[in-house]
């Protein structure tokens, strides 16, 4: 099972304890990731809202590194490189004037993108291409007993829902509970962030981070699951500013493919837990208890 | 018998309309005149107002009797519309009506085209291919067809039962079949109507034991239809009967079997109630089912599941040995003249929505759920209730949920408001909650309706107006601890709210039956794009079907209320009655007919012929067409290999010279 890997800028950086479990994981369940020679930013958030076109031509570069890499599905961990990439696909298909420019700027680098690329969400191909049986055989350590409230963010199931159901997406619900997990009925999992509003508007990105929070705490979770590095990011941050607001809601935010390396027996450090500014709480007792 | 193919004698009059503007504004119509004019055996050509008016019809009758016309073409409007105002003013003129020839200039050239030139350029094509058509055209006599004077019903929803008695106390033969083990449909299930407030059982039952009781009424409830073969007068419906695994003729309803059997609670979720009542094995769908019949759910029952039961039933039954675990299924065949599809419809799944959360939070709930809890003999004995045992404190309703919305269903269910608000006056009334209703448009035309919004505003009902967002269970205040939570753009007051309540009631619209295909390929129906069934003409044929003999009522014709439903199903009662009473119909000669000469009796053809017309002549080694059963479909003509098969009306002769006449 091979497939291209575009890590984006936030495994590299910012979200890089989403890529230091994700390799391990993947590598864990016999699935081979090769990474694309020479990418670029996928197009993101602020450049695709000033113009789309133009945006789309750095998306389409990368889809178009990866068409000539060979016939692979493009993997895509990050949910903002998921929604800009599977945006330009669709821009592509239906809008003749900005193929066209996406064409032209291609060819100067002499590049071409048909369409054949899909692009792949690391959920999506874990749950339907690996499968919960052969993950569930991987599983040396189960996560008996640790509550864990499942975040999907906006991006991977709005406005494409390609592989789950747009308002109540279960894929995730399903891998944790593989792994031995509890699962926390968590009614927000696809509510916003907040975005990059934590940034530019504190006082409305922040409530969002602080409902979500808040929420997950009360149903009793020990840990929140997210697939995106933003959303990680946003939601284990600002505790400092979170608290001071609205009194302590304290909580660790991980990415999923790190409890997936904890129920393989990896070690936290080789999983990248260390980077977290809340650290999760010790596990439960019974973890590892069949 | 070829056609005639000496022309010197051929005098043609041709006509072209204007339809006011409809054609007049995009086609030249005096050029086509002028141009068809020159043609050779034209002999009058003229262009007019309205040709199917009075006096554009007295303007043939006259031209035939002074010119001596032995040929008219009127390039018009559609065939469909005025073929037979033509074909009528001929024959009145004393000419036949076959050597009439119509053209279709307005909805396949006018109404489609804004470039006169090009518009009038097609018109000409047209109508010189008609006018080279005629030439050849014979005359002919229409053959009648006898009607019988039985029709089927299928199905026994409140607009089936309604015409099956209108029909019925008309003197008519009628099967009334119904899938479903009792007649009655979703009105059975309704507590009480809008706007009267009136029990529906008590205008309903009556109708049902009326069905039950006429002498006229053959009543198969539990029962399919699955073939129907023949057309209009003449059909032959194979019915399949579901086993009840209790003699309908034996079974007095009293029920006795039911309290014995040896499931001693009803365990299994009841239909009826919408699934939220339990029924045991053995039961009667409810308390007025018609007919008074218990029936065995196979799937349930010990006795027919694993054959080890004591049969307490049986013993129960005593005497009367109603219970027969033996009984198959069967196949019926009856002949009926013509039929009333009254399918009805299926409610929207609300799980297709989920940000509703139905399904997932127990106390969101359908409108027919809190319906069957309205009622008196609902699962909660009329009583609203949480899951929990509790009566709500408030309760909101969503509206268009799974219509008026482009993600699932696009049109508006009609009855969803009313039927709220219905439901909402009677929850205040049995648990004094509060209630909102969240709403795109109230839209209430029928008549008194306006009226009961009205009342809905005055009794304490609250609007919001917006598409709800979610349904959601997670708190941002005390006040929200524990509830349900509606998150809403309030479109008049114009921000999002969050409005916690106790229950949610989502308003389900109406939806095609799941099968309605299937049966619209037994019945060779037309559908809609949406799925239901399609009326012959929007306003003017709304009961009537593209297949003669075959009349639509009630919802599966699209979504309606119970007075719709019964105009309607009196109106398909009343066609179907016109067509028994007149005895026959006319059929149009358009049929296949054999060269005997030429035949070499190949018997390609017969196979082929989906009305099983073509017989074989033994002694002579022929076919024959058997013109009464041709529909003239043209299949064996184009399949002869000899080119022995002709069509009337569709010639060699006619076809050539009018494709000649297009591309002269």
């Amino acid at each position: 099972m091979k497939y291209s890997y575009f890590p984006g800028c936030s495994l590299k950086g910012l979200g890089r304890a989403y890529e230091e479990s994700l390799l391990p994981v993947m590598r864990h369940l016999g699935v081979e990731l090769e990474e694309l020679e020479d990418w670029n930013c996928c197009g993101a958030t602020a450049y695709m809202s000033v113009d789309e076109a133009q945006a789309g031509v750095l998306a389409a570069r990368n889809l178009a590194l990866a068409e000539r890499a060979g016939p692979h599905d493009l993997l895509t961990p990050c949910s903002a490189c998921y929604l800009v990439l599977n945006k330009t696909q669709h821009n592509m298909a239906d809008f003749p004037d900005i193929r066209e420019r996406i064409h032209r700027a291609l060819q100067s680098a002499r590049l071409t993108y048909t369409g054949r690329t899909r692009v792949r969400h690391p959920l999506d191909i874990l749950v339907h291409d690996v499968g919960l049986d052969v993950i569930k055989e991987k599983v040396v350590r189960p996560l008996k007993g640790l509550k864990v409230a499942p975040y999907y963010g906006c991006q991977v199931v709005r406005p494409y829902s390609t592989f789950d159901d747009a308002w109540n997406p279960t894929t995730m619900d399903r891998l944790l509970a593989t792994l031995g997990a509890e699962v926390v009925h968590y009614p927000l999992k696809t509510k916003c962030c907040g975005g990059s509003l934590t940034g530019t508007l504190p006082e409305a990105g922040l409530r969002m981070c602080y409902i979500l929070l808040k929420e997950a705490v009360r149903r009793g979770a020990d840990v929140i699951a997210t697939i995106c590095p933003l959303c990680q990011f946003n939601m284990d941050a600002y505790h400092d500013q979170i608290d001071r607001r609205w009194g302590p809601t304290r909580i660790a935010v991980v990415y999923f493919t790190q409890l997936m390396g904890l129920a393989f027996g990896f070690s936290p450090r080789e999983l990248g837990l260390h980077r977290n500014f809340i650290p999760m709480k010790e596990l439960p007792a019974e973890v590892g208890k069949t | 018998m070829k056609p005639e193919r000496s022309h010197n004698d051929i005098r043609i009059g041709f006509y072209v309309c204007h339809c006011g503007s409809n054609i007049a504004a995009t086609v030249d119509c005096e050029a086509v005149a002028q141009a068809i004019a020159r043609l050779p055996g034209v002999v009058v050509s003229r262009d007019y107002k309205y040709m199917c008016s009075d006096p554009g019809q007295e303007l043939i009758q006259q031209d035939i009797r002074e010119h001596g016309l032995n040929r008219v073409v009127v390039a018009s409007c559609s065939p469909l519309l005025h073929e037979h105002t033509f074909r009528n003013a001929c024959a009145a003129a004393g000419l036949n009506p076959f050597y009439f020839q119509m053209v279709n200039i307005r909805e396949h050239d006018a109404w489609v085209h804004t470039d006169r030139a090009a518009a009038t350029e097609k018109a000409l094509a047209l109508a010189r291919a008609a006018v080279q058509r005629v030439r050849f055209h014979r005359a002919l006599e229409p053959t009648r067809l006898n009607i019988r004077p039985e029709v089927l019903v299928i199905g026994g929803g409140i607009a089936g039962i309604h015409a099956a008695l209108t029909l019925a106390n008309g003197g008519k033969k009628v099967y009334l079949v119904e899938r479903e083990p009792s007649i009655g449909g979703h009105m059975a299930q309704l507590d009480k109507t809008f706007p009267t407030l009136d029990c529906a059982a008590c205008i309903l039952t009556p109708k049902m034991s009326a069905v039950r009781a006429h002498p006229n009424i053959t009543l198969w409830t539990y029962s399919e239809v699955v073939k129907v073969d023949g057309f209009v007068g003449n059909f032959t419906v194979t019915v399949k009967r579901k086993p009840r695994y209790v003699d309908e003729e034996l079974c007095v309803g009293c029920q006795e079997c039911v309290k014995a059997c040896v499931f001693k609670e009803p365990k299994f979720p009841d239909e009826f109630n919408a699934g939220l009542g339990r029924r045991k094995p053995i039961y009667l769908p409810f308390p007025q089912a018609v007919p008074q019949v218990v029936l065995i759910d196979p799937d349930r029952c010990l006795r027919l599941k694993t054959g080890k039961c004591k049969q307490t039933c049986v013993e129960a039954c005593a005497d009367r040995q109603a219970i027969d675990f033996t009984q198959q299924e069967e196949q019926v065949q009856i002949q009926v003249g013509s039929i009333i599809v009254a399918t009805g419809y299926k409610l929207f799944d609300a799980t297709r929505i989920p940000q509703y959360g139905y399904g997932r939070y127990p106390n969101v709930f359908t409108s027919l759920e809190l319906e069957r809890m309205v009622n008196s003999s609902g699962p909660t004995g009329g009583e609203v209730l949480l899951r929990n045992g509790q009566p709500p404190r408030s309760v909101a309703f969503i509206l268009c949920v799974g219509s008026r919305d482009l993600k699932t269903n696009r049109w508006c269910s009609r009855t969803c408001c009313m039927h709220s608000m219905k439901l909402a006056q009677l929850v205040r009334e049995h648990t004094g909650a509060d209630v909102t209703i969240f709403y795109l448009d109230i839209r209430a035309p029928g008549k008194g309706c306006e009226e009961f919004y009205d009342r809905s505003l005055q009794e304490g009902i609250q609007f919001v107006r917006g598409r709800v967002a979610e349904v959601t269970d997670w708190a941002l205040s005390p006040e929200e601890e524990g509830k349900l939570v509606i998150r809403v753009e309030d479109t008049l007051a114009g921000f999002v709210r969050r409005i916690p309540v106790d229950m949610i009631v989502l308003a389900v619209g109406m939806e095609p039956q799941a099968d309605a295909q299937e049966l619209r390929r037994l019945l060779n129906l037309s559908c809609s794009t949406e799925g239901w069934f399609l009326e012959r003409h929007p306003k003017l044929a709304p009961v009537a079907t593209f297949t003669d003999g075959i009349f639509i009522a009630g919802c599966c014709q699209g979504p309606k209320d119970i007075p719709d439903s019964i105009a309607q199903a009196g109106a398909a009662a009343g066609e179907a009655l016109a067509l028994i009473d007149k005895g026959y119909i006319e059929q149009e000669p358009n049929t296949a007919y054999i060269e005997e000469a030429d035949c070499s009796g190949c018997k390609s053809c017969i196979p082929l012929c989906p009305y099983n017309a073509i017989l074989f002549d033994e002694l002579k080694q022929k076919a024959t067409i058997q013109a009464a059963l041709c529909k003239g479909c043209g299949t064996c003509v184009a399949a002869c290999p000899s080119g022995s098969i002709r069509q009337n009306l569709f010639e060699d002769e006619e076809i050539f010279s009018e494709i000649e006449g297009v591309l002269a």
